[in-house]
């Protein structure tokens, strides 16, 4: 399996005039062709941050990246201008969380679709608005001629997110990053848009990483799951191996503070305390504080992201 | 969009008479009435008798609201008590000569509005958005009159460039399209535009500003937007809310201002007014009220629709 996109060290910092924010912390990760990477962890854990930037997302003057993100080879981080814009929506395009504040309110959703297609295929208008019109049929959007001529408002939860699908996948892209496209929705609404997603990126052999504060959504579409905790991954494997063993004390804790069956009249079980503040780069494991395992090791350094056998990694000096 | 626009113009029906019925009353209720401003304090009974009887003064209020009306719906406005000519003929030149200023004004501010406001907006750098934002701040604060006589003084007196006052050269009357003209225009619609303008760039700022930070624009940057085609997105976002305040500045302008028009002694409605307040002339005061209040709401109507086209969200109900 070659790889669609390799991410090496990567670190973001945001700079403005009151304080400096350390939101990622040497992140690595890849992901190939007809793959789907789950991202997870709670908000200000840095996933977010990880996804836009693999299209350079954030305002350029307030921002330092640094590391490498190579999308089919072709180094990210040192694009701008007209290469950036050539690869967004094109190569590699995105979902956003919030369906109806991603798209522009004042224009038809087939002018946004048309719009997007014409910017990267050079198409005539007749020619997008009939790609936008497949699209649609696409994503199993019902009478997509008439809903071509809809503005986003008159559109349900559901229907609009399937709409932003449709306008991602416009231009073929080889890599779909999808920032919690089901958050926003009802629980009905989500698995149907989850399981679209699924279909279509079996279907097209997408790359897809796939950010989530939801356990269950990140098992029901991920391949491979990483966990995020304070700007760095700290758990990397298989969606099976991070079910049945997984090995840093955080992922365990996330897991743990799920509900199911058989947990009625037991105690819900948290994670106590917040997460550390990241106006200083982390000297020592970020979730020692919280960790009730922690030792004195885990305070004398960063614990490097150690493999421990069949593709499954872990930054913790403890764990096995 | 037509059936719409037709409906609204209904609409606009109660409001006008409502506007009608308010211009009279105003002008009742105000104190001092116009026969004593006419006549010597010393005139006989039955002379100022008969003038009341000749405006129909003598007759009960709603009598005078219903003639007056009926009247005016004719399209005849009465005659002036100050000069004896017809009101519609003077309000309508004064009418004309305001509009040529407010035009040009309305055009200057909104025009250099949005540059200034969408410049300051899209500013990374702190010294930009603050020195526009001075400007409009100085728009809007400095005294319009003050400035109009300090652009006289060092634009016409000092320096000789442009003519001081009136509409044109020799005491014209009346207003051609030629340089002589134009020149007498820079000078009043230069500071007539004051604040409009800082109105206006202080509403394109925060509305584009507030844009800006919108998830949608990041979506469409994601999508491989250049910056062109995201500004064109933004502003047609931004158009309903500055639809709105430009509508009510330019009906501002079209009332004419009494001072500008006072200082640059251009004969428009402010400068009308201001006499006919003087010279209690209820038939240039009610006429010129009423026509004014009738191209606000015209205005606004106006502003109502293009705001429904620009923006879908704003139900056509």
């Amino acid at each position: 399996m070659s790889n669609l996109l390799e991410v090496r060290d990567l670190h973001v910092t945001f700079v403005t005039p009151d304080r400096t924010v350390h939101a990622v912390n040497g992140v690595s990760f890849d992901v190939a062709r007809g793959e789907t990477l789950g991202i997870l962890g709670e908000s200000g854990s840095g996933k977010s941050v990880t996804l836009r930037s693999i299209l350079k997302l954030h305002p350029e003057h307030r921002t330092r990246w640094s590391g490498s993100i190579r999308i089919e080879g072709d180094e990210v981080l040192s694009m701008g201008g007209k290469a950036l814009a050539d690869l967004r929506g094109n190569r590699v395009s995105m979902i956003f969380q919030e369906p109806a504040t991603a798209f522009d309110p004042v224009f038809t959703i087939g002018q946004q679709i048309a719009e997007t297609v014409r910017r990267h295929t050079g198409k005539s208008d007749a020619e997008a608005w009939k790609r936008a019109r497949e699209l649609l049929e696409l994503v199993r959007i019902p009478s997509p001629a008439q809903r071509l001529k809809a503005y986003p408002h008159e559109m349900s939860g559901g229907m609009r997110q399937r709409a932003m699908i449709a306008l991602a996948l416009s231009c073929n892209p080889s890599l779909l990053l999808a920032d919690e496209p089901t958050t926003a929705l009802d629980a009905t609404v989500q698995i149907q848009v989850l399981l679209l997603i699924r279909e279509l990126q079996r279907e097209l052999d997408l790359g897809v990483i796939f950010v989530t504060h939801d356990i269950g959504v990140a098992v029901e579409v991920s391949d491979r799951i990483g966990v995020m905790y304070a700007g760095k991954l700290i758990e990397l494997a298989s969606v099976e191996q991070m079910v049945d063993s997984p090995r840093h004390p955080y992922s365990r804790g996330l897991l743990a503070s799920t509900v199911h069956e058989g947990m009625r009249g037991k105690r819900l079980e948290a994670i106590p305390g917040a997460p550390p503040d990241l106006s200083a780069p982390p000297a020592a494991c970020s979730f020692a504080p919280r960790c009730k395992f922690a030792e004195a090791k885990c305070l004398a350094a960063p614990p490097p992201l150690r493999e421990t056998g069949d593709n499954h990694s872990v930054r913790c000096v403890l764990a096995a | 969009m037509l059936l719409y626009a037709l409906r609204r113009l209904i609409y606009l029906v109660p409001v006008a008479f409502g506007v009608s019925l308010l211009v009279f009353a105003l002008v009742h209720l105000a104190p001092g009435d116009a026969i004593s401003a006419i006549v010597p304090p010393d005139a006989p009974q039955e002379v100022v008798d008969k003038i009341k009887t000749y405006y129909g003064f003598d007759k009960p209020l709603p009598v005078q609201y219903f003639r007056w009306l009926a009247v005016t719906l004719s399209g005849d406005f009465g005659t002036s008590i100050g000069t004896g000519r017809p009101v519609a003929e003077e309000v309508g030149t004064a009418f004309v000569n305001t509009l040529i200023l407010a035009v040009g004004a309305t055009f200057l501010s909104f025009f250099l509005a949005i540059i200034l406001g969408t410049a300051a907006a899209y500013a990374k750098s702190r010294t930009i958005d603050r020195c526009v934002t001075s400007i409009a701040l100085a728009g809007v604060s400095v005294p319009h009159f003050w400035l109009a006589i300090v652009l006289v003084i060092f634009f016409s007196v000092e320096l000789g460039w442009l003519p001081p006052m009136g509409l044109g050269p020799d005491n014209a009357t009346g207003w051609h399209l030629d340089r002589a003209h134009l020149a007498h225009m820079v000078l009043p619609t230069i500071a007539l535009s004051v604040i409009p303008l800082g109105v206006m760039t202080r509403t394109v700022r925060s509305t584009i500003k507030e844009i800006l930070n919108m998830e949608f624009v990041t979506a469409l940057q994601a999508k491989g937007m250049n910056d062109r085609q995201i500004l064109i997105h933004v502003l047609k976002n931004a158009a309903p809310t500055c639809l709105a305040v430009m509508g009510l500045q330019a009906g501002n302008l079209i009332g004419g201002s009494i001072l500008i028009e006072t200082v640059f002694a251009w004969p428009g409605t402010g400068f009308l007014l201001n006499s006919a307040i003087f010279r209690r002339d209820l038939p240039i005061l009610q006429g010129t009220t009423l026509v004014l209040a009738f191209f606000f709401m015209m205005l606004n109507l106006i502003v109502d629709v293009i705001q429904t086209t620009v923006d879908p969200r704003i139900k056509r109900t």
